[in-house]
Protein backbone atom coordinates (compact mmCIF):
# COMPACT_ATOMS: atom_id res chain seq x y z
CA UNK A 1 0.00 0.00 0.00
CA UNK A 2 2.92 2.27 1.04
CA UNK A 3 4.39 1.68 -1.69
CA UNK A 4 0.92 2.41 -4.29
CA UNK A 5 1.32 5.92 -2.40
CA UNK A 6 5.48 6.39 -3.15
CA UNK A 7 4.61 5.59 -6.79
CA UNK A 8 2.01 8.38 -7.24
CA UNK A 9 4.01 10.70 -5.76
CA UNK A 10 6.96 9.88 -7.71
CA UNK A 11 4.57 9.87 -10.86
CA UNK A 12 3.07 13.66 -9.85
CA UNK A 13 6.62 14.34 -9.95
CA UNK A 14 7.68 13.92 -12.76
CA UNK A 15 4.39 15.47 -14.28
CA UNK A 16 5.19 18.46 -12.70
CA UNK A 17 9.07 18.58 -14.01
CA UNK A 18 7.54 18.12 -17.39
CA UNK A 19 4.77 21.00 -16.80
CA UNK A 20 7.73 22.99 -15.77
CA UNK A 21 9.99 22.25 -18.35
CA UNK A 22 6.28 23.19 -20.77
CA UNK A 23 6.22 26.33 -18.87
CA UNK A 24 9.82 27.24 -19.67
CA UNK A 25 9.68 25.95 -22.79
CA UNK A 26 6.65 28.07 -23.91
CA UNK A 27 5.54 30.89 -21.63
CA UNK A 28 9.03 31.99 -20.93
CA UNK A 29 11.10 31.00 -24.49
CA UNK A 30 8.38 31.04 -26.42
CA UNK A 31 9.78 28.67 -28.54
CA UNK A 32 5.95 28.01 -30.43
CA UNK A 33 6.21 31.07 -31.92
CA UNK A 34 8.31 31.39 -34.69
CA UNK A 35 5.73 32.63 -36.69
CA UNK A 36 3.79 31.10 -39.82
CA UNK A 37 5.67 28.53 -41.84
CA UNK A 38 4.77 30.01 -44.81
CA UNK A 39 7.81 32.78 -45.98
CA UNK A 40 9.18 33.63 -48.93
CA UNK A 41 12.80 35.69 -48.72
CA UNK A 42 13.53 39.07 -49.53
CA UNK A 43 17.66 40.52 -49.75
CA UNK A 44 18.62 44.09 -48.47
CA UNK A 45 21.85 45.78 -49.14
CA UNK A 46 22.91 47.50 -46.13
CA UNK A 47 26.09 50.13 -45.19
CA UNK A 48 26.10 49.47 -41.45
CA UNK A 49 23.90 47.10 -40.09
CA UNK A 50 25.08 48.18 -36.13
CA UNK A 51 23.99 45.70 -33.68
CA UNK A 52 21.30 43.57 -36.26
CA UNK A 53 21.13 39.87 -35.15
CA UNK A 54 19.43 37.17 -36.93
CA UNK A 55 15.89 36.51 -35.80
CA UNK A 56 15.81 40.20 -35.25
CA UNK A 57 11.44 41.37 -36.14
CA UNK A 58 10.56 42.96 -39.48
CA UNK A 59 8.20 45.62 -38.63
CA UNK A 60 5.60 47.66 -40.62
CA UNK A 61 4.33 50.76 -38.30
CA UNK A 62 5.46 48.01 -35.28
CA UNK A 63 3.36 44.73 -36.91
CA UNK A 64 5.58 42.07 -37.17
CA UNK A 65 6.01 40.87 -41.04
CA UNK A 66 8.69 38.97 -41.05
CA UNK A 67 12.33 37.91 -39.70
CA UNK A 68 15.77 38.35 -40.14
CA UNK A 69 17.16 34.78 -41.55
CA UNK A 70 20.59 35.40 -42.12
CA UNK A 71 23.09 38.37 -42.31
CA UNK A 72 26.46 37.65 -44.68
CA UNK A 73 29.04 40.53 -45.94
CA UNK A 74 28.39 40.37 -49.74
CA UNK A 75 32.03 39.65 -51.30
CA UNK A 76 32.20 41.49 -53.99
CA UNK A 77 31.16 45.03 -52.74
CA UNK A 78 31.99 44.49 -49.09
CA UNK A 79 28.80 45.33 -47.74
CA UNK A 80 26.51 43.31 -45.56
CA UNK A 81 23.53 41.41 -47.51
CA UNK A 82 20.57 40.80 -44.82
CA UNK A 83 18.15 38.20 -46.09
CA UNK A 84 14.61 38.31 -44.35
CA UNK A 85 11.93 35.47 -44.27
CA UNK A 86 8.76 37.43 -44.59
CA UNK A 87 5.50 35.93 -43.93
CA UNK A 88 3.35 34.86 -46.97
CA UNK A 89 0.40 36.23 -45.85
CA UNK A 90 2.32 39.79 -46.33
CA UNK A 91 3.27 39.36 -49.73
CA UNK A 92 2.07 42.44 -51.37
CA UNK A 93 5.56 45.06 -50.78
CA UNK A 94 6.35 47.01 -53.86
CA UNK A 95 9.86 47.31 -54.76
CA UNK A 96 10.07 51.16 -54.05
CA UNK A 97 9.90 49.75 -50.77
CA UNK A 98 12.29 51.07 -48.21
CA UNK A 99 13.87 49.64 -45.08
CA UNK A 100 15.34 51.46 -42.17
CA UNK A 101 17.10 49.72 -38.96
CA UNK A 102 15.69 51.04 -36.35
CA UNK A 103 16.26 50.89 -32.42
CA UNK A 104 13.09 49.80 -29.73
CA UNK A 105 13.71 52.14 -27.02
CA UNK A 106 16.76 54.42 -26.40
CA UNK A 107 18.76 51.25 -25.57
CA UNK A 108 16.44 48.28 -26.33
CA UNK A 109 16.98 45.56 -29.37
CA UNK A 110 17.25 46.80 -32.99
CA UNK A 111 15.05 45.74 -35.48
CA UNK A 112 14.24 46.49 -39.30
CA UNK A 113 11.53 49.06 -39.77
CA UNK A 114 9.55 48.19 -43.50
CA UNK A 115 8.13 51.43 -44.93
CA UNK A 116 5.88 50.31 -48.03
CA UNK A 117 6.06 51.82 -50.92
CA UNK A 118 3.63 53.30 -53.42
CA UNK A 119 2.53 51.20 -56.18
CA UNK A 120 1.76 52.84 -59.67
CA UNK A 121 -0.12 50.85 -62.19
CA UNK A 122 -0.12 51.97 -65.54
CA UNK A 123 -3.86 53.22 -67.90
CA UNK A 124 -3.17 51.11 -71.11
CA UNK A 125 -1.41 53.68 -73.65
CA UNK A 126 -0.18 56.26 -71.18
CA UNK A 127 2.99 57.44 -71.73
CA UNK A 128 6.04 58.00 -69.34
CA UNK A 129 4.93 55.29 -67.09
CA UNK A 130 6.51 53.36 -65.25
CA UNK A 131 4.83 49.94 -63.45
CA UNK A 132 6.02 49.36 -59.90
CA UNK A 133 6.35 45.98 -59.33
CA UNK A 134 5.60 43.68 -56.19
CA UNK A 135 8.39 42.24 -54.12
CA UNK A 136 8.10 37.97 -54.45
CA UNK A 137 10.88 35.70 -53.15
CA UNK A 138 14.56 36.46 -53.68
CA UNK A 139 13.58 40.22 -54.60
CA UNK A 140 15.87 42.82 -53.55
CA UNK A 141 14.80 46.16 -51.72
CA UNK A 142 16.92 48.41 -52.74
CA UNK A 143 16.15 51.58 -50.87
CA UNK A 144 17.54 51.25 -47.39
CA UNK A 145 18.92 53.48 -44.40
CA UNK A 146 22.18 52.25 -42.28
CA UNK A 147 21.94 51.87 -38.30
CA UNK A 148 22.65 55.41 -36.64
CA UNK A 149 26.15 54.95 -35.29
CA UNK A 150 26.28 56.79 -32.20
CA UNK A 151 30.19 57.53 -32.27
CA UNK A 152 29.30 59.01 -36.34
CA UNK A 153 26.23 61.09 -34.72
CA UNK A 154 28.78 62.83 -32.21
CA UNK A 155 31.46 63.44 -34.86
CA UNK A 156 28.75 64.93 -37.37
CA UNK A 157 28.07 66.90 -34.44
CA UNK A 158 31.23 68.26 -33.59
CA UNK A 159 32.31 68.71 -36.81
CA UNK A 160 29.44 71.35 -37.65
CA UNK A 161 30.13 73.03 -34.03
CA UNK A 162 33.53 73.93 -35.44
CA UNK A 163 32.39 75.07 -38.43
CA UNK A 164 30.24 77.61 -36.71
CA UNK A 165 32.80 79.25 -34.85
CA UNK B 1 56.94 17.44 4.69
CA UNK B 2 57.84 16.50 1.11
CA UNK B 3 56.73 13.02 1.98
CA UNK B 4 53.37 14.59 3.75
CA UNK B 5 51.99 16.30 -0.02
CA UNK B 6 53.75 12.96 -1.28
CA UNK B 7 50.87 10.96 0.56
CA UNK B 8 47.84 12.84 0.10
CA UNK B 9 49.03 13.22 -3.32
CA UNK B 10 48.45 9.92 -3.32
CA UNK B 11 45.92 9.13 -0.98
CA UNK B 12 43.55 11.32 -3.31
CA UNK B 13 44.46 9.30 -6.54
CA UNK B 14 43.68 6.52 -4.29
CA UNK B 15 40.21 7.73 -3.41
CA UNK B 16 39.35 8.84 -7.02
CA UNK B 17 40.29 5.96 -8.27
CA UNK B 18 38.09 3.77 -5.46
CA UNK B 19 35.39 6.53 -6.59
CA UNK B 20 35.31 6.27 -10.06
CA UNK B 21 35.54 2.06 -9.55
CA UNK B 22 32.66 1.86 -7.53
CA UNK B 23 30.66 4.27 -9.89
CA UNK B 24 31.68 1.69 -12.73
CA UNK B 25 30.64 -1.34 -11.04
CA UNK B 26 26.70 0.25 -9.82
CA UNK B 27 26.20 1.48 -13.45
CA UNK B 28 26.59 -1.64 -14.81
CA UNK B 29 24.38 -4.16 -13.07
CA UNK B 30 22.12 -4.03 -16.45
CA UNK B 31 20.54 -7.46 -16.18
CA UNK B 32 19.32 -6.63 -13.12
CA UNK B 33 17.90 -2.66 -13.74
CA UNK B 34 14.63 -3.17 -14.55
CA UNK B 35 14.44 -5.42 -11.59
CA UNK B 36 15.52 -2.74 -9.68
CA UNK B 37 13.11 -0.02 -11.01
CA UNK B 38 11.02 -0.12 -8.13
CA UNK B 39 13.69 0.61 -5.93
CA UNK B 40 14.35 3.85 -7.99
CA UNK B 41 11.17 4.89 -7.66
CA UNK B 42 11.18 4.52 -3.88
CA UNK B 43 14.50 6.22 -4.27
CA UNK B 44 13.06 9.63 -6.35
CA UNK B 45 10.48 9.51 -3.66
CA UNK B 46 13.18 10.32 -1.02
CA UNK B 47 15.50 12.03 -2.72
CA UNK B 48 13.38 14.42 -5.23
CA UNK B 49 9.99 14.23 -3.96
CA UNK B 50 10.65 15.27 -0.51
CA UNK B 51 13.11 17.60 -1.37
CA UNK B 52 10.65 19.57 -3.29
CA UNK B 53 9.64 21.87 -0.61
CA UNK B 54 12.68 23.85 -0.21
CA UNK B 55 13.57 23.89 -3.86
CA UNK B 56 10.02 25.40 -4.50
CA UNK B 57 10.10 27.89 -1.54
CA UNK B 58 13.95 29.09 -2.37
CA UNK B 59 12.77 29.38 -6.13
CA UNK B 60 9.83 31.59 -5.11
CA UNK B 61 12.22 34.27 -2.99
CA UNK B 62 14.75 33.80 -5.15
CA UNK B 63 12.59 35.09 -7.98
CA UNK B 64 11.37 37.59 -5.93
CA UNK B 65 14.05 39.34 -4.33
CA UNK B 66 15.68 38.84 -7.62
CA UNK B 67 12.99 41.18 -9.10
CA UNK B 68 12.94 43.11 -6.41
CA UNK B 69 16.60 44.48 -6.75
CA UNK B 70 16.89 44.59 -9.90
CA UNK B 71 13.96 46.63 -10.77
CA UNK B 72 15.57 48.99 -8.25
CA UNK B 73 18.25 49.39 -10.12
CA UNK B 74 16.89 49.33 -13.74
CA UNK B 75 14.06 51.88 -12.52
CA UNK B 76 17.44 54.47 -12.99
CA UNK B 77 17.81 54.10 -16.74
CA UNK B 78 13.74 53.88 -17.23
CA UNK B 79 14.77 50.14 -18.17
CA UNK B 80 12.30 48.03 -16.12
CA UNK B 81 10.63 46.08 -18.75
CA UNK B 82 14.17 44.24 -19.07
CA UNK B 83 12.95 43.22 -15.65
CA UNK B 84 11.60 40.24 -17.16
CA UNK B 85 14.51 38.93 -19.12
CA UNK B 86 16.97 39.80 -15.90
CA UNK B 87 14.93 37.55 -13.80
CA UNK B 88 14.54 34.67 -16.88
CA UNK B 89 18.00 34.99 -17.83
CA UNK B 90 19.67 34.62 -14.36
CA UNK B 91 17.40 31.80 -12.98
CA UNK B 92 17.02 29.62 -16.21
CA UNK B 93 21.46 30.11 -16.66
CA UNK B 94 23.08 29.97 -13.78
CA UNK B 95 20.87 30.13 -10.36
CA UNK B 96 18.49 27.69 -11.23
CA UNK B 97 20.82 25.01 -11.75
CA UNK B 98 23.58 26.22 -9.38
CA UNK B 99 21.65 26.84 -6.38
CA UNK B 100 19.03 23.61 -7.01
CA UNK B 101 22.67 21.65 -6.79
CA UNK B 102 23.90 23.35 -3.51
CA UNK B 103 20.13 22.81 -1.79
CA UNK B 104 20.13 19.36 -3.24
CA UNK B 105 23.57 18.66 -1.81
CA UNK B 106 22.57 19.64 1.58
CA UNK B 107 19.45 17.90 1.57
CA UNK B 108 19.55 14.82 -0.31
CA UNK B 109 23.10 14.90 -0.48
CA UNK B 110 23.86 14.50 3.35
CA UNK B 111 21.17 12.22 3.77
CA UNK B 112 22.32 9.63 1.40
CA UNK B 113 25.40 9.98 2.49
CA UNK B 114 24.67 9.05 6.05
CA UNK B 115 22.14 6.48 5.05
CA UNK B 116 24.57 4.48 3.38
CA UNK B 117 27.64 5.28 5.84
CA UNK B 118 25.33 4.14 8.71
CA UNK B 119 24.43 0.79 6.91
CA UNK B 120 27.96 0.13 6.54
CA UNK B 121 28.85 1.00 9.89
CA UNK B 122 25.77 -1.70 11.43
CA UNK B 123 27.21 -4.10 8.78
CA UNK B 124 24.25 -3.69 6.64
CA UNK B 125 26.11 -3.94 3.35
CA UNK B 126 28.54 -6.59 4.72
CA UNK B 127 25.67 -8.74 5.35
CA UNK B 128 24.27 -8.41 1.82
CA UNK B 129 27.21 -9.50 0.29
CA UNK B 130 26.72 -12.65 2.54
CA UNK B 131 23.28 -13.24 1.21
CA UNK B 132 25.09 -12.89 -2.28
CA UNK B 133 23.41 -9.49 -2.80
CA UNK B 134 25.47 -7.15 -4.60
CA UNK B 135 25.17 -4.27 -2.66
CA UNK B 136 26.74 -1.78 -5.45
CA UNK B 137 23.74 -2.82 -7.43
CA UNK B 138 21.00 -2.95 -5.00
CA UNK B 139 21.71 0.01 -2.30
CA UNK B 140 24.54 2.30 -4.90
CA UNK B 141 22.68 2.12 -8.37
CA UNK B 142 18.96 3.06 -7.18
CA UNK B 143 20.50 6.07 -5.46
CA UNK B 144 22.48 7.57 -7.78
CA UNK B 145 19.93 6.93 -10.59
CA UNK B 146 16.97 8.56 -8.39
CA UNK B 147 19.61 11.76 -7.61
CA UNK B 148 20.33 12.11 -11.22
CA UNK B 149 16.80 12.05 -12.94
CA UNK B 150 15.46 14.26 -9.86
CA UNK B 151 17.76 17.23 -9.80
CA UNK B 152 17.38 18.15 -13.39
CA UNK B 153 13.72 18.45 -12.92
CA UNK B 154 14.12 19.94 -9.51
CA UNK B 155 16.19 22.81 -11.62
CA UNK B 156 13.12 23.05 -13.87
CA UNK B 157 11.10 23.44 -10.98
CA UNK B 158 12.91 25.95 -9.26
CA UNK B 159 13.61 27.96 -12.46
CA UNK B 160 9.74 28.23 -13.41
CA UNK B 161 8.80 29.05 -9.81
CA UNK B 162 11.18 31.81 -9.56
CA UNK B 163 9.88 33.28 -12.93
CA UNK B 164 6.84 33.49 -11.58
CA UNK B 165 7.92 34.79 -8.03
CA UNK B 166 9.31 37.43 -10.42
CA UNK B 167 6.43 38.04 -11.77
CA UNK B 168 4.65 38.22 -8.50
CA UNK B 169 6.82 40.96 -7.70
CA UNK B 170 7.84 43.06 -11.07
CA UNK B 171 3.98 43.25 -12.08
CA UNK B 172 1.82 42.38 -9.34
CA UNK B 173 3.87 44.86 -6.47
CA UNK B 174 6.00 47.16 -8.72
CA UNK B 175 3.75 47.55 -11.43
CA UNK B 176 5.95 46.99 -14.07
CA UNK B 177 3.79 46.47 -17.36
CA UNK B 178 2.67 42.52 -17.44
CA UNK B 179 2.64 42.34 -21.20
CA UNK B 180 5.90 43.55 -21.61
CA UNK B 181 6.96 41.51 -18.80
CA UNK B 182 6.55 38.78 -20.45
CA UNK B 183 7.18 39.82 -24.36
CA UNK B 184 10.21 40.97 -23.83
CA UNK B 185 11.32 37.95 -21.88
CA UNK B 186 10.12 35.80 -25.04
CA UNK B 187 11.98 37.69 -27.03
CA UNK B 188 15.51 36.90 -25.76
CA UNK B 189 15.08 34.27 -23.86
CA UNK B 190 16.02 31.39 -26.31
CA UNK B 191 15.16 27.44 -25.72
CA UNK B 192 18.38 26.05 -27.04
CA UNK B 193 20.67 28.63 -25.64
CA UNK B 194 19.06 29.42 -22.35
CA UNK B 195 16.86 26.58 -21.54
CA UNK B 196 18.65 23.83 -22.96
CA UNK B 197 22.21 24.72 -21.26
CA UNK B 198 20.39 25.51 -17.93
CA UNK B 199 19.32 21.91 -18.43
CA UNK B 200 22.51 20.67 -19.32
CA UNK B 201 24.62 21.80 -16.78
CA UNK B 202 21.60 20.21 -14.21
CA UNK B 203 22.48 17.24 -15.43
CA UNK B 204 26.08 17.73 -14.90
CA UNK B 205 25.11 18.68 -11.25
CA UNK B 206 23.21 15.89 -10.45
CA UNK B 207 25.76 13.66 -11.76
CA UNK B 208 28.61 14.87 -9.58
CA UNK B 209 26.55 15.52 -6.21
CA UNK B 210 24.91 12.12 -6.37
CA UNK B 211 28.17 10.39 -7.22
CA UNK B 212 29.84 12.46 -4.49
CA UNK B 213 26.89 11.62 -1.77
CA UNK B 214 26.93 7.71 -2.84
CA UNK B 215 30.36 7.45 -2.85
CA UNK B 216 31.32 9.47 0.33
CA UNK B 217 28.77 7.36 1.95
CA UNK B 218 29.82 3.75 0.91
CA UNK B 219 33.81 4.68 1.10
CA UNK B 220 33.18 6.04 5.19
CA UNK B 221 35.03 5.09 8.39
CA UNK B 222 32.05 2.89 10.29
CA UNK B 223 32.06 4.45 13.07
CA UNK B 224 29.81 7.42 14.19
CA UNK B 225 32.98 10.18 13.87
CA UNK B 226 33.51 8.78 10.40
CA UNK B 227 29.92 9.56 9.32
CA UNK B 228 30.04 12.69 10.40
CA UNK B 229 32.77 13.56 8.77
CA UNK B 230 32.15 12.11 5.59
CA UNK B 231 28.53 14.10 5.47
CA UNK B 232 30.51 17.29 5.97
CA UNK B 233 32.46 15.91 3.12
CA UNK B 234 29.54 15.22 0.73
CA UNK B 235 28.31 18.76 1.31
CA UNK B 236 31.51 20.92 1.16
CA UNK B 237 33.43 18.89 -1.81
CA UNK B 238 29.85 19.11 -3.71
CA UNK B 239 29.42 22.73 -3.57
CA UNK B 240 32.95 23.45 -4.34
CA UNK B 241 32.60 21.04 -6.99
CA UNK B 242 29.52 22.69 -8.19
CA UNK B 243 30.63 26.08 -8.30
CA UNK B 244 34.15 24.92 -9.78
CA UNK B 245 32.35 23.39 -12.99
CA UNK B 246 29.71 25.77 -13.59
CA UNK B 247 32.53 28.17 -14.25
CA UNK B 248 33.60 25.79 -16.46
CA UNK B 249 30.17 25.42 -18.31
CA UNK B 250 29.71 28.94 -18.47
CA UNK B 251 32.66 29.30 -19.97
CA UNK B 252 32.36 26.96 -22.68
CA UNK B 253 28.30 27.76 -23.09
CA UNK B 254 27.93 31.40 -22.47
CA UNK B 255 32.12 32.64 -22.27
CA UNK B 256 32.08 34.20 -26.29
Amino acid sequence: MTSRKVEFWVGLFIVAGVFAFLALAFKVADAGAVGPSETYKLHAKFDNIGGLKVRSPVKVGGVVVGRVANIELDRTDYVPVVTMDMYAQYNDFAETSSLSILTAGLLGEQYLGLEPGFVETCDEGEEDCFETEILTDGGFIEDTKSALVLEELIGQFLFSQSDDS
Amino acid sequence: MISQIGRSALQSINTSGRATLMLFFALFAWPKFIKNTPLVIKQIYVVGVQSLAIIVVSGLFIGMVLALQGYTILIDYGAENSLGPMVALALLRELGPVVTALLFAGRAGSALTAEIGLMKATEQLTSMEMMAVDPLKRVIAPRFWAGFYSMPILAFMFSAVGIYGGHLVGVEWLGVDAGNFWAVMQASVDLHDDVMNGFIKSVVFAFVVTWIAIFRGYDCVPTSEGISKATTQTVVHSSLAVLGLDFILTVFMFGE
